[in-house]
């Protein structure tokens, strides 16, 4: 048996001079603002930046409930101003938004089955929804007896 | 940057936020951002806010709520600057800032409610 030659052998690889780019397509800031579904999203997501205002207005009313009567009237004076009003508007119906969606959410990601048959979701979702009332209720009459 | 097994850690805390956020901020907001302010409703007086906000199971309840909502905001304030925004390269500065204001949200809110 005779040696194969060796250029048969080390067969030369041919590399391509520019590395190959992956199928990466570009996507704009504004991806979210085609449709209505990646709008609902990022609107949902937004919602977390009402919540931290609200948590930012709770700390400053107890600060002012702390420093006594009179910072807190003025504290009342501030929410009282027709922007904060708006701003608060907005907010509500931001978190009111993050309320349902969350809700909403329970029936995927807990889908309950009985007696083999998927429970429907507005079952599900339905004691969430009772336990919102019935907390809004009490707090609203802790504060306002 | 956090590791794979910190995502669970802050995503309980993201989701306990976003269960406390969803029931209990709408009603207040309502009542001490709308309806008060807009004169609908008799505004309560300083002393019953008062007596309100120095009850053990109240400052508790004020301090979880101020604290998990925070938490759930920096998670997903966080992802929505990520996906939305496509800010990937700033990714441990929007970490910090967004983690770092729910720790001092909270450290603030069990300040206040502490000494109140």
């Amino acid at each position: 048996m005779s040696a194969a030659k060796p250029e048969t052998i080390r067969t030369p690889t041919r590399y391509t001079e520019f590395h190959p780019r992956w199928y990466r397509p570009h996507v704009s800031v504004y991806w979210w603002l085609g449709q209505r579904q990646y709008l609902k999203f990022i609107l949902r997501e937004l919602s977390s930046v009402f919540v931290a205002i609200f948590v930012v207005e709770t700390l400053f009313q107890l600060r002012a409930l702390k420093a006594g009567l009179e910072s807190y009237i003025e504290f009342q004076q501030f929410l009282q101003s027709p922007a904060v009003i708006v701003v608060n508007i907005i907010a509500l119906l931001f978190v009111v938004f993050h309320s349902i969606t969350w809700f909403n959410l329970a029936p995927s990601a807990m889908p309950i089955r009985l007696g083999g048959k998927r429970v429907p979701a507005f079952l599900v979702a339905a004691p969430s929804y009772v336990m919102w009332a019935a907390i809004s209720v009490l707090v609203a009459w802790l504060v306002l007896r | 940057m956090a590791k794979q097994s910190d995502e669970a850690f802050f995503w309980v805390l993201f989701s306990a936020g976003g269960v406390v956020a969803a029931l209990l901020i709408p009603v207040q907001l309502f009542l001490f951002g709308v309806a008060i302010p807009l004169g609908w409703l008799q505004p309560p007086s300083y002393e019953h806010l008062m007596a309100l906000a120095r009850l053990p199971l109240v400052r508790i309840y004020l301090f979880v709520l101020c604290s998990l909502s925070l938490f759930h905001w920096a998670h997903r304030f966080r992802y929505t600057l990520y996906d939305g925004l496509r800010v990937k390269h700033l990714n441990e500065v929007i970490f910090t800032l967004c983690y770092g204001g729910a720790v001092v949200g909270t450290a603030v809110a069990a300040y206040l409610l502490w000494t109140i």
